[in-house]
């Protein structure tokens, strides 16, 4: 019997379907791996009793011939930054230790409600602040993956580690995750599987422990296209609860995928050609570029003028949000308190942020609040909003000319931890690829492409205009079907 | 850009985060570092250009002026790392 851990999400829920095998089986044998990996520190919490009371529930559809739900049978994990009922949430800091929340998240009741399973929490950057998974406050999570004869552990990418390190290793046949300036694209690239963040607007975002909340976007991260599309479906939707959800059908995507490019227009941004870039990333663009035309797409170059000014603009918007959205951890309402002896409120607040906040999200804190201070408002943040409308219109005037945008996902293949740690600088430029699409809210996908010389995964990207996810999963799949990525990490943990 | 210790501590009390003197001193290059890559954004000619607002056009919705929550008061305890008698509890405030 094959073993179910090798099959994705497609594949899982026609099987189950099929009555290839019981959805019971699934969930053990996830269940199974989850609890045999603990070297790669990928699970804050594992719930295995939540994911076998969904299968047997898919289970108990199927035997009374009950048409199955879209996830039915599919056991998934959550990044620990979506609100879990009964389920502690601790966005990986100290902060919120014990944290226990009496609400669901909309994005994982969706989940629940397309008959998913959850096989436990997933570790993250701490409140999604970090781009190595090395900021959480439980321990670094370890990539899957490792150069040739080098035990040297890897990251996984972040925000999203836990999820990357879930899916590459077989853990998860997906995973939730967060994407606020490519926290779930650069992990995906990092780790050989795919990840996709929607228009923002598409998932809601109540219940999701907030970073920057103009950014911050859910999304899924799965082993391929196909996968991304049914999770992403069962994922969105208009929520109410949340004032920025747009109010438009979730199309069916997966239904819709077609590697057909005929017709459409594949720009390539000048402006992404990054002095220092490794050339087999260069080497892989190209690539890209030849297996998009491949498909019948027609290559155009375009300019995005204002692209170095992305990161330094994401860096005063992200923390500047952050500074006012953590506001809310003061040690009287949940999470820590630090009540040193014979100190007054003001005493407790700053005692309960100090202990519980790590060094990157205090960092982060502090940038927000300068660049928001008095005095200095209009000369960074306002500044910062005026660079990101310019940023947006050089997306609209690309998109007159072309359909989407490829591009690498991120300027290397996976680091060694501990390799970027000394310099948040270094660590920051991690994200110029991806930022740019976030501050413009558009729909941004990671699909595998290639290894580079040490055998480490590399990733394409490729950026859709607002709302039009399908025209993105399309070229994503395109570019999955040529590149025929199969490489998984060997088991060493 | 250059960051002293006092910006940082004013800072940091403004966000109301404890720092020791070391923290301030490990902190002040640091920020520096970052302030004075970010302040390129300077260089960026933005006249006449509107802040951004929204980065995808939407429609603010009103809803029925009607009570829609509420009633689970000790739902909302249960995480409160001191309550009393349904309150939570914090030192006490003499100003």
């Amino acid at each position: 019997m094959t073993d179910l851990t090798t099959l994705g999400i497609a594949a899982i829920r026609d099987g189950v379907r099929d009555g290839q095998f019981k959805a019971r089986e699934v969930a053990e044998a996830f269940n199974a791996k989850v609890a045999a990996a603990d070297q790669l520190n990928a699970f804050l919490v594992k719930t295995p009793d939540h994911a076998l009371a969904a299968a047997d529930a898919a289970d108990a559809a199927r035997a009374a011939g009950e048409t199955l739900k879209p996830l039915a049978g599919v056991p998934i994990g959550m990044k620990d930054l979506f609100a879990t009922k009964g389920v502690a949430t601790t966005a990986a800091s100290k902060i919120l230790e014990g944290f226990v929340p009496p609400y669901e998240s909309t994005v994982s009741q969706n989940l629940w409600n397309a008959g998913a399973g959850m096989l436990g929490k997933l570790n993250l950057d701490q409140f999604a602040m970090g781009s190595s998974n090395e900021t959480s406050a439980f321990g670094n999570v370890i990539s899957p993956w490792r150069r040739p004869n080098d035990t040297a552990p890897l990251a996984p990418g972040g925000s999203s580690g836990g999820s990357s390190t879930a899916v590459s290793a077989g853990l998860a046949p997906g995973a939730t995750g967060t994407d606020t300036g490519g926290s779930i694209r650069q992990p995906a690239a990092f780790t050989g599987i795919s990840g996709i963040k929607p228009t923002y607007g598409r998932c809601s975002r109540w219940g999701t422990i907030a970073f920057a909340s103009s950014l911050d976007q859910a999304g899924p991260m799965a082993r391929d296209v196909r996968d991304c599309a049914i999770m992403l479906e069962a994922m969105a939707g208009f929520d109410a609860k949340d004032a920025t959800s747009l109010k438009l059908d979730v199309p069916n995507w997966e239904a819709a995928l077609s590697v057909d490019l005929k017709g459409k227009k594949v720009g390539v941004p000048k402006e992404y050609r990054v002095d220092g870039m490794p050339a087999e990333i260069e080497a892989l663009w190209q690539q890209g570029i030849v297996w998009l035309r491949d498909a019948g797409a027609e290559i155009v170059e375009v300019s995005l003028p204002h692209t170095k000014y992305a990161l330094p603009a994401y860096y005063i918007i992200a923390p500047a949000e952050a500074s006012s959205n953590l506001a809310r951890y003061d040690g009287v309402r949940y999470g820590l308190r630090d009540l040193p002896e014979g100190a007054g409120l003001q005493d407790m607040y700053a005692a309960t942020r100090a202990a519980g906040f790590g060094d990157e999200v205090k960092r982060r804190i502090l940038i927000g609040t300068y660049v928001l201070s008095a005095g200095f408002y209009d000369a960074y943040y306002t500044q910062a909003q005026k660079v990101r409308t310019l940023i947006a219109r050089d997306f609209e005037r690309a998109f007159e000319q072309c359909d989407v945008l490829l591009t690498p996902t991120a300027p290397s293949a996976a680091f060694a931890l501990g390799e970027k740690q000394a310099d948040p600088l270094a660590m920051y430029l991690n994200d110029v690829f991806t930022v740019p699409a976030s501050l413009a809210g558009l729909p941004a996908m990671s699909v595998p492409g290639g290894l580079d010389k040490d055998g480490l995964p590399l990733g394409l990207q490729i950026i859709g205009k607002p709302l039009d996810e399908q025209g993105v999963l399309n070229a994503s799949l395109a570019i999955e079907q040529r590149a025929g990525f199969t490489a998984r990490p060997q088991a060493w943990w | 850009m250059s960051v002293d210790t006092a910006t940082v501590k004013k800072i940091a009390s403004l966000a109301r985060i404890a720092i020791t003197e070391e923290d301030a001193t490990r902190l002040a290059p640091e920020l520096g570092n970052i302030l004075g890559w970010i302040e390129q954004l300077g260089e960026v000619d933005t006249q006449g250009v509107e802040p951004m607002t929204a980065v995808i056009p939407n429609q603010l919705r009103l809803r029925e002026d009607v009570v829609n929550d509420g009633g689970i008061r000790d739902l909302l305890m249960q995480n409160a790392p001191q309550a009393e008698h349904g309150f939570f509890t914090v030192p006490k405030v003499i100003e």
